[in-house]
This record gives C-alpha cells, sequence and structure tokens, in this order.
C-alpha cells in the first residue's frame, strides 16, 4: 500500500516537472518565433493615392502599395461586355464582375499571380495579355481576363482587389 | 611530477599529454589512420572527402565574403558589385563561392548514384543513408538563401517563387509565408534572415557531415562488390593508401574547378542576376540554379498549385526511405542484372528532368517532364520493391579478395547477405 502511493507520487511529480518544462519551453521560444512576423512599421497599413486623370480608355497603370505593384486599367466598353458576359460555369474560381469593381471602366488589382507570386503581362500594350485579353503571367503560364480572374493556367484564385476607394472621379486611394 | 604516472603512447610528450586528457589522438588514428577501407573500392569512394573539402572551401570563402557584404535591400547588390570590383581578390572569392556551390552539388550528386548504385544505403547504413538526405536537403535550402543575397532578378524572383510555395498550404499557408518573409513580400526583413540562416546552416551542415563520417566508419565503407568486410585481406589501411587515392581526386578536382573558375566564372550563372532586383518587373524566364531544377520541373509538371508543391517535397522525402522500398538483400547493382538498367534510367531521368526544368514549361517539354516525373516516383514506389523479389541476383563473390581472383563464379555462398556479419 505505501509502495503504491509512492509510486503515484513519483508519477505526479514526473508528470508535473515534465508538463511545466514543456510550457516553460514553449513560451519562451514563442517571443522569438513571434518576432519573424512583420514588424509593427511593416504592418502600419500604408496608403497610396493615385492620380488616375491622365489614363486613357485601354490603358493601365502599375503603382506601388505595401511593396506590392497594383494594376489600375481603365477598361473599354469591349472589355467590360466580355467581362460581364462570362458563363460562371467556365470560371476556376467564380465571381461576378460587379464584385470587382466600383465602377464599370476602373479595374483595380494586385499584380501578382495568385500561384507562385510573378508579375504577369499585360500592362504594356506591347505586352502578351493572354487568351482571355487580361493578363499572362510568363513564370508558369496562367492567363487572366479583363476582370482579373483565373481562366487557365496554375493560379488557384483571381487577381486580388485592394481595398480602395474614390476619393474623386480622378484620385483612387488604395489601402 | 605527474606526467611519470601517465602512459607514454608517442614519442611526442605533448601528444601524451593531450592524449591522456581527451584521447582525440588515438581517435583520429583509429578513424584516419588504421581505418580499414575495402580494397576494391575506386574512385567513386573519394568524393565523400571530396564534398568535405568543398564544404570548409565554401564556409571559408564565405566568412570572408560577408566581411564585405551588406545585407540591405538599398546596399546589397552594389556591396556584390563593390566585391567584384574594389576588394583585393573579391572577383576571386566571389567566383569560388559561386562555382563552388556549384561543384558542390556536381560531387554531392555523384556520391548519391555511388550510394545508390552501389547499395550502400542498406543494411546496416541505412541511418547514414538518412543524414546523407538530411545533408542534401539542407545544402538545398543553403544554396536558395545564399542565392538570394546578391539581390539581382533571378535572386528575388526565385525567393517570391520559392516562398510562396508555402502558400499553398492550405488553411496556414498565408501566415506561414509571412512569418518566413517578416514582411507582406520579400522585402528588407526577408534578406536579413536569409543571410543571417545562410551563414549558420552551413555549419549545422558540417555537424551533420560529421555524424554522416562517424555513422560509415562503425559498420565499415561499403565497397563495388557490396559485400562485407570478412578478414585482414580485404582491406587497406586508410593511411596512406586511401589518403593518397583520395590526394589524386582532389588535385583532378582542383584542375577542374580551376579551369571553370578562371576561365568560364559565369558558365553556370544566371545573366539576369546582374540586373539589380525590381519588386515591379518578373524577368520573362525564371530559371532555377541548375542543381535544384529537377525538383523544379516536377513542381511545373503538376496542372495544381498545391499538387505541384506535394509533389516535389515528395520527391526529395522519398529519399529517406529507400532503405525500406528496396526489397533485394544484395547491395551492389553489378550482381543485379535487371534493377541495374533501371537504376541508370533514373540517373538519366534525373537528368532529363533537370534539363527541362531550365526551359519553359510548355508543349514538349511539359510533356517530357510529365513522363520524367512519373518514371521518377514508379522508380522508387513501383520498381524498387518489385525487382527485389523478381529479379536473380548473380553470384556473389566469397570475399572482396575473391574479387580479384576472378572470384564469384564458383563461390558456394547464396546471395543472402545475412550470415556474412
Amino acid at each position: 500500500m505505501a509502495e503504491n502511493s509512492n509510486n503515484k507520487r513519483r508519477d505526479f511529480l514526473q508528470l508535473s516537472t515534465v508538463t511545466i518544462g514543456a510550457v516553460g519551453t514553449a513560451a519562451f521560444i514563442w517571443p522569438f518565433l513571434k518576432s519573424m512576423n512583420p514588424a509593427e512599421d511593416t504592418i502600419a497599413l500604408g496608403t497610396t493615392e493615385v492620380d488616375v486623370s491622365q489614363i486613357e480608355e485601354g490603358q493601365s497603370i502599375t503603382v506601388k502599395w505595401r511593396g506590392k505593384p497594383v494594376f489600375i486599367r481603365k477598361r473599354t466598353k469591349d472589355e467590360i461586355d466580355e467581362a460581364k458576359t462570362v458563363n460562371m460555369s467556365d470560371l476556376k474560381d467564380p465571381e461576378e464582375d460587379v464584385d470587382r469593381v466600383k465602377k464599370d471602366e476602373w479595374l483595380v488589382l494586385v499584380g501578382v499571380c495568385t500561384h507562385l507570386g510573378c508579375v504577369p503581362l499585360g500592362q504594356k500594350l506591347t505586352d502578351s495579355k493572354g487568351e482571355y485579353n487580361g493578363w499572362y503571367c510568363p513564370c508558369h503560364g496562367s492567363h487572366y481576363d479583363t476582370s482579373g480572374r483565373i481562366r487557365k493556367g496554375p493560379a488557384p484564385e483571381n487577381l486580388a482587389v485592394p481595398p480602395y476607394s474614390f476619393l474623386n472621379d480622378t484620385t483612387i486611394k488604395i489601402g | 611530477m605527474s606526467g611519470n604516472s601517465e602512459p607514454r603512447k608517442y614519442k611526442n610528450p605533448v601528444l601524451n599529454w593531450i592524449e591522456f586528457r581527451l584521447p582525440i589522438i588515438s581517435y583520429f588514428e583509429k578513424e584516419y589512420g588504421d581505418y580499414p577501407m575495402p580494397k576494391n573500392c575506386n574512385y567513386f569512394w573519394s568524393f565523400g572527402a571530396l564534398a568535405t573539402i568543398t564544404l570548409v572551401t565554401m564556409i571559408v570563402s564565405g566568412i570572408f565574403l560577408a566581411m564585405n557584404y551588406t545585407p540591405h535591400t538599398e546596399m546589397a547588390f552594389d556591396s556584390v558589385e563593390r566585391i567584384m570590383r574594389d576588394v583585393n581578390y573579391g572577383w576571386l572569392l566571389r567566383y569560388i563561392h559561386s562555382n563552388g556551390a556549384a561543384f558542390f552539388f556536381i560531387i554531392v550528386y555523384i556520391h548519391i548514384v555511388r550510394g545508390m548504385y552501389y547499395g550502400s544505403y542498406k543494411y546496416p547504413r541505412e541511418l547514414n543513408w538518412i543524414l546523407g538526405v538530411f545533408i542534401y536537403l539542407l545544402m538545398m535550402a543553403t544554396s536558395f538563401l545564399g542565392y538570394t543575397l546578391p539581390w539581382g532578378q533571378m535572386s528575388y524572383w526565385g525567393a517570391t517563387v520559392i516562398t510562396n510555395l508555402f502558400s499553398a498550404i492550405p488553411f496556414i499557408g498565408e501566415g506561414l509565408k509571412t512569418w518566413l518573409l517578416g514582411d507582406y513580400t520579400v522585402g528588407n526583413a526577408t534578406l536579413n534572415r536569409f543571410f543571417a540562416l545562410h551563414y549558420v546552416l552551413p555549419f549545422v551542415i558540417f555537424g551533420i557531415v560529421g555524424l554522416h563520417v562517424a555513422a560509415v566508419h562503425v559498420h565499415g565503407s561499403n565497397n563495388p562488390a557490396g559485400i562485407d568486410i570478412r578478414s585482414k585481406n580485404d582491406t587497406v589501411n586508410f593511411f596512406p593508401y586511401m589518403l593518397i587515392k583520395d590526394t589524386i581526386a582532389v588535385c583532378v578536382f582542383g584542375v577542374l574547378i580551376s579551369a571553370v573558375i578562371f576561365f568560364g566564372p559565369n558558365l553556370m550563372a544566371e545573366v539576369d542576376n546582374y540586373i539589380p532586383a525590381d519588386p515591379l518587373v518578373t524577368p520573362a524566364h525564371i530559371v532555377p540554379n541548375w542543381y535544384l531544377a529537377p525538383f523544379y520541373a516536377i513542381l511545373r509538371a503538376v496542372p495544381d498549385k498545391l499538387g505541384g508543391v506535394a509533389l516535389m517535397f515528395g520527391a526529395i522525402a522519398i529519399l529517406f526511405v529507400l532503405p525500406w522500398l528496396d526489397t533485394s538483400k544484395v547491395r551492389s547493382c553489378n550482381f543485379r542484372p535487371m534493377y541495374k538498367w533501371f537504376m541508370m534510367l533514373f540517373f538519366v531521368n534525373f537528368f532529363v528532368l533537370g534539363y527541362v526544368g531550365m526551359l519553359p514549361a510548355e508543349g514538349l517539354y511539359l510533356l517530357i517532364a510529365r513522363v520524367g516525373l512519373v518514371y521518377y516516383f514508379g522508380f522508387f514506389l513501383i520498381i524498387t520493391p518489385f525487382i527485389g523479389w523478381i529479379e536473380k541476383p548473380k553470384t556473389l563473390p566469397a570475399s572482396i579478395s575473391d574479387v580479384y581472383l576472378g572470384g564469384g563464379k564458383e563461390s558456394p555462398l547464396p546471395a543472402s547477405q545475412k550470415e556474412i556479419h
């Protein structure tokens, strides 16, 4: 009987020692791991204001926001129609065009391919725009349409739409 | 006088003094002097020594480069150019380091081919093989980190593509990627930590190399016949025989690497990396270093992001279990008439994968990559286990000495290695 209770006592001591040791180690490691996450100054949300008055229909510009390229395209009538008439069942990541724009002629996208992070081509007039007249990622061959939606290739998702607002008719604030 | 009672093993009293307090002298004597090497070992057995020497060269040249390098996005590219133009012999240090990395991989690939062909990964050297795969994995990580440091276009976009691989992991992927980068894109925080890790990982590799060597010395080296050492007649001492042989190998290697360092230092470099990193413009073709290209080919051969990433890492992970996938008891492919050819085809296939991994992933290249991918996994998961059961191995020589007496033909021993030990 005395033997038995002694064993239980041993088990308890061993278990509690190991538990406290493990919790302590984890608590010690946490700040080190956490220090690798983005620092406060990096998180501080940058905003970028862009004057879009000089952009002609069919043209695109690239601006930098949070270190990433942001595409702003003033779409032509044809491009808008193309984006609106797509059958949802043809899309890999189905999303209506109206849900991706605030004004039909202005398309604002984060210009980072959702596959492995390359910047797709299609901003310059001489660039290949891919098979769907939007953007084409040269790294691994993803094709995006005139709404920035993935149509063909390895990318899993549509090009992201950043948070933005129109300050007035010719100024967009991103972020 | 304490020295009087201490054993006097060596003529030199300093050695005796050290030996009594730390028996390191006798350890090195045992492991690198009297260590018995199978006498039939060919020059393939010199590549372990070559790899060790290259590792040391990389560490030394890297430390001296670090004295002149600045890990900051605004200054990294210029500091590398300064090393090339202004630092005394900086060009030499950098070309030794960049070409040394490529040659390190050439050597290690030959070392791995040796281990696979002659069955060095089998009982009782499985742990040795696992340590080796760890070293290979760490080498890939280290070379990737190091490739980021010059902060050219390939550095930046290579880092972007590889870190984005982690975002394919469901649920935690994006967070993991951000944690690895320390930013939302590859930025200054990323460059800083990559430099820190690139500096420390080679020392980790060095430590594991120590274990790798210690482990092989426990049961002794394998040999081209793949049979165990049975008597003193089967071996020669490491010193001087193997040391001389390895020295010749090092000399030949020195000539080859010098030829590249001095006459073609950029042969294996990508020209785009001499353009400073630009986060807004992706190069038309992101080309990995050739020594990582086979895995890049596997990544691109799969038309699904998560699938591609899983198979790419799977291609490396599967190496760990090779000792248990192989069901044959015969080590050396010299005595395995069927497996030998599949093994050779595997090497050719790996080379072809590397070749298409550096070309655009479209049309015929994509098709070749897919066929190569199927063979890569088929070799490990189907061919290797099944051949072991159906193949009839040739008769093994009774002993290593017998190899030189035309042994093997009349040997009464069965192919099984079990009783030899």
